[in-house]
């Protein structure tokens, strides 16, 4: 099991095959200059990080406290970030929308952080974490990027045991691990099915303690509404007071965007109620690229829909697929029946079937496609909602006869107890439902090898940024580019920026600044004196109706083009005829959803316009025009293996597309096989 | 199914508050409570009324933000936070009393927002291990015996939410703080600080106004991620200690 599980269609003539059609997205952008330089050193992989981290210039002791840092959220990107910078001496300032920094969305991971310490010796290595994920992100990451998170991921498990992270231990003391989706080798620390709180709280810790030793200062309730940039640099953000209303102007040497991802564009998510793309959309309205914004994660196992009331979609860790069996009846005419009454042999398990080697821990990307093709089909379970049972079972009667009740418990009890909760059903009974829901994205501002944005002085971290995950992430590998980013990447990087300062002082009358404030102050006005007829969530309702509709799990040249139009008609709408009440001078939190709305109407027409010109399928990105005869999802190398940033052109102007060859040289790129 | 609710409205925190009765039809039963106050919400807004604050965040149950007084129980009548309390646990019919949390050091911001910052403020004053970011020795040059480790998850579960100062009579954090102490008083790891982790801690939970510990035992009950009582003695195990210690 531990070879190397790349040996199969290297030769595949359809792979390299031009596609048939030419720009699908002519007319909808700008073609711009390619990017041609992403910073990383030169040299063999291996030594790039090394070479970086000396060439990085230095900052003085002295001179850091000097030196003010703006870090915006506090996940496990930020909230390391903010405690490392902290701890080097710098002036932090950290920002988050929550009441406090702890209640950050990485808290809800569930399953476990990858890291290539190979306890288990089965054959891991820095250089096999780096190649699964690589793979796993169907060879749209960049290569230097990945290798560098591999290389630091096993710093992370020493960091957080050393902070009292309480991780799973065998009976000797020393720390558990399990496999996770898409490997063959055991490398995931977890703690229970909790591992992301865990981690967050130990991050958070290490933030409070440098709060108190008044390095870091925390603003809660605050959210960034917009980004300062004077001579072409990052210099400070604007952000509302969510309590006062009041719009405050903070300034600062550098800017670090950890913001999280924006799932919550499809309205229904794995997301928490508040996670927005705002803090990364008004800075890509400032110059920062946006990459590869189509990229988006579809979890295989989330607990189904129930009903138009849904305000969010809640996962089941991937790491129930280790033991848990996925199914659906091999009749319609069973689809309705108790699901323990099925035998056996009228029972299909589809990935067993299908992928022989991998069976139910295929990536996550090809596991939810193969739920929602047995749902089209008509062999989904569960209730009906608009006439389709959407929900595949996941057994675990199987485990429970192997393995025994109690181990079954001591796994994934708080998993089970949780979807009894919502569910109302006991799945030590009766085989879970579950079905695939939007849960991360891949794509996020560009950046170079140094975590930098497009605009000088913006750095962005995290699942905020897009470098290390292609077009699709492996399971327990967000934990680890989060933590990597901001204990150990960032920190680097940062400080050769910094070597330049501190930077001229900036003014809070300077005419950059003025304008940024007074753009917000406009904003919030407008939608308060619209006074239209609907309210912002039933906006925010219809615009994740037609993402999920049509630049979901499968996408095409027409559906995408009628998404376009359909979100511009939408957005115009909006604009005229939203209904925010309340004032701006307290907590409001109708203003605080209008203006994340009106950023996710922009973003969904640029995620479709992404995935329109990208006439390929790749890892998430699934275009129905691309695949094999067999329905896998087919790359076509030779026209896309480049990363898309787009720049904005300004409002009613077509998005400038500029290309980043995705060049590798420590590995080779295959189509992907998990048969 | 059909309800009566009866909420705390507070426009911002220097005002005075009244309870305010709405009446909401269509519930679901597979509605969670927080889904039930979103579709009130929606109602509110299309009468031009302004609608309900409240806090949620991940609404998974682990992010702690989300926590209301549901008929004068902390999250409810299940053991859950807020956000997975669902509407099946109600009856058609059913007159529910939602307040805010009730504890002087949590003050209202609005309606059913409260501030909970002084919670970040106790862990500031210890509630942490001392290691600079790459300064770790390897993970497993330190053993830990399986079941410090598990008793150190089981407590470190806490989700910050604030229910245990909500039940308290009395509204102390010695739940929180308990939980906290334990965790990292029973790793290896957390032993260098233990003294003055707890004098610290206890110092700060005092000068945010909350109470004493009397052992009544309500924040345990009220607890969605079931921290033990046992916690609040190892608090004051450590506490003793520290003193003896001469801190």
């Amino acid at each position: 099991m531990t070879d190397m599980p790349d040996t199969t269609l290297t030769g595949d003539p359809s792979h390299d095959a031009p596609a048939e059609h030419g720009d699908d997205a002519a007319g909808y952008y700008t073609p711009g200059e390619p990017i041609r330089d992403t910073k990383a050193p030169e040299g063999p992989i291996d030594e790039r990080w090394q070479t970086r981290k000396f060439e990085a210039r230095l900052v003085n002791p002295a001179n850091r406290r000097k030196l003010d840092i703006i870090i915006v959220g506090t996940g496990l990107a930020g909230g390391s970030a903010a405690a490392t910078l902290g701890e080097a001496g710098y002036n932090v300032k950290s920002f988050c929308y929550q009441d406090s920094p702890r209640r950050a969305h990485s808290i809800a991971a569930q399953g476990g952080i990858n890291a290539a310490k190979n306890y288990k010796e089965d054959g891991d290595s820095v250089h096999r974490l780096f190649y699964d994920t690589v793979k796993g992100g169907d060879y749209r990451s960049r290569e230097s990027n990945v290798y560098r998170l591999s290389e630091v991921s096993a710093n992370i498990i020493d960091q957080c045991v050393a902070q009292g992270v309480p991780f799973a231990r065998e009976y000797g003391g020393l720390l558990d691990n399990r496999s996770f989706g898409g490997v063959q080798v055991s490398r995931t620390f977890y703690a229970r099915g909790q591992t992301g709180q865990q981690l967050l709280i130990g991050a958070y810790q290490a933030m409070e303690r440098q709060v108190a030793a008044g390095t870091v200062t925390q603003y809660t309730r605050h959210e960034m509404l917009e980004l300062i940039v004077v001579d072409g640099r990052a210099r400070g953000i604007i952000a509302r007071d969510l309590v006062t209303g009041e719009i405050e102007t903070h300034l600062a040497d550098v800017v670090v965007l950890a913001s999280g991802g924006y799932g919550n564009v499809f309205y229904l998510s794995t997301n928490a109620m508040g996670s927005n793309v705002t803090a990364t959309w008004r800075a890509h309205r400032k110059g920062a690229y946006m990459a590869n914004p189509c990229y988006t994660q579809i979890h295989p196992t989330c607990i189904p829909v129930t009903g138009s009331h849904q305000s969010k979609l809640t996962l089941m860790s991937e790491s129930l697929r280790n033991d848990g069996r996925i199914w659906v009846p091999k009749q319609k005419s069973d689809c309705d029946k108790d699901p323990r009454q099925i035998p056996e042999q009228d029972r299909d398990y589809y990935l067993e079937r299908i992928y022989p080697s991998f069976g139910n821990l295929v990536p996550r990307d090809i596991a939810s496609r193969a739920a929602k093709y047995v749902c089209d089909e008509g062999r989904g379970v569960g209730p009906e909602v608009d006439g389709v049972r959407r929900g595949v079972y996941l057994d675990f009667s199987a485990a429970v006869e192997r393995l025994g009740r109690d181990a079954v418990e001591e796994k994934y009890g708080n998993l089970f107890d949780m979807y009894a909760r919502i569910t109302g059903e006991n799945p030590y009974d009766t085989p879970m439902r579950i079905y695939p829901a939007v849960h991360y994205v891949m794509g996020g501002l560009w950046v170079d090898y140094d975590l930098q944005a497009s605009i000088p002085g913006l750095f962005v971290t995290g699942e905020a940024n897009f470098s290390d995950h292609g077009a699709n992430r492996l399971g327990a590998s967000a934990l680890m580019q989060g933590l990597a980013d901001g204990y150990f990447v960032l920190p680097h990087t940062i400080r050769d920026y910094l070597a330049d300062g501190p930077f001229e002082k900036v003014e809070e009358t300077h005419p950059d600044v003025v304008e940024a404030r007074k753009s917000v102050e406009d904003r919030v006005s407008h939608f308060l004196s619209t006074n239209g007829t609907r309210s912002v969530d039933s906006y925010h309702r219809e615009l994740g109706n037609i993402m999920w509709e049509y630049c979901g799990m499968e996408r095409t040249e027409d559906g995408l083009k009628k998404a376009i139009d359909l979100i511009r008609t939408l957005k115009d709408d909006f604009w005229r005829n939203v209904k925010v009440l309340g004032t701006s001078d307290s907590l409001n939190q109708s203003l605080e959803k209008a203006g994340r709305v009106a950023d996710f109407l922009e973003l969904g027409e640029l995620m479709c316009i992404d995935a329109l010109n990208r006439r390929e399928s790749c890892g998430g990105h699934f275009r129905a025009e691309s695949q094999t005869e067999d329905g896998e999802a087919l790359r076509h190398d030779d026209q896309y293996a480049y990363v898309a940033a787009w720049e904005f052109a300004g409002d009613g102007e077509l998005p400038v597309l500029h290309k980043e060859d995705l060049v590798y040289t420590a590995i080779e790129m295959k189509q992907r096989s998990y048969k | 199914m059909k309800v009566t609710l009866k909420i705390w409205r507070q426009p911002d925190a220097a005002s005075k508050g009244a309870m305010q009765t709405y009446e909401l039809d269509g519930v679901s039963q597979d509605m969670s409570f927080l889904e039930m106050l979103d579709v009130l919400n929606e109602d509110l807004i299309a009468k031009g009324e302004d609608p309900v604050a409240f806090d949620s965040d991940c609404r998974e149950g682990i992010c702690g933000m989300c926590g209301l007084m549901i008929n004068g129980q902390a999250h409810g009548p299940e053991v859950t936070t807020t956000c997975q309390l669902h509407m099946r646990s109600f009856k058609d019919g059913d007159e529910i009393v939602v307040e805010p949390w009730r504890a002087d050091a949590f003050p209202v911001v609005k309606d059913l927002v409260v501030d909970r910052g002084a919670f970040d403020r106790i862990i500031q004053a210890g509630g942490f291990i001392s290691v600079n970011t790459g300064s770790a020795p390897e993970a497993h040059s330190v053993p830990v015996p399986r079941d410090d480790a598990t008793r150190a998850f089981n407590v470190a579960t806490c989700i910050g939410c604030g229910a245990c100062v909500a039940a308290c009579p009395n509204g102390s954090a010695s739940l929180f703080m308990g939980a906290k102490i334990t965790h990292l008083g029973e790793l290896p790891q957390g032993q260098p600080e233990r003294d003055s982790r707890v004098v610290g801690m206890v110092a700060q939970h005092d000068a945010e106004g909350f109470g004493g510990c009397t052992n009544i035992g309500e924040c345990t009950a009220a607890c969605p991620k079931e921290i033990p009582l046992d916690v609040i003695s190892r608090l004051n195990w450590d506490l003793h200690a520290a003193l003896r210690h001469g801190h």
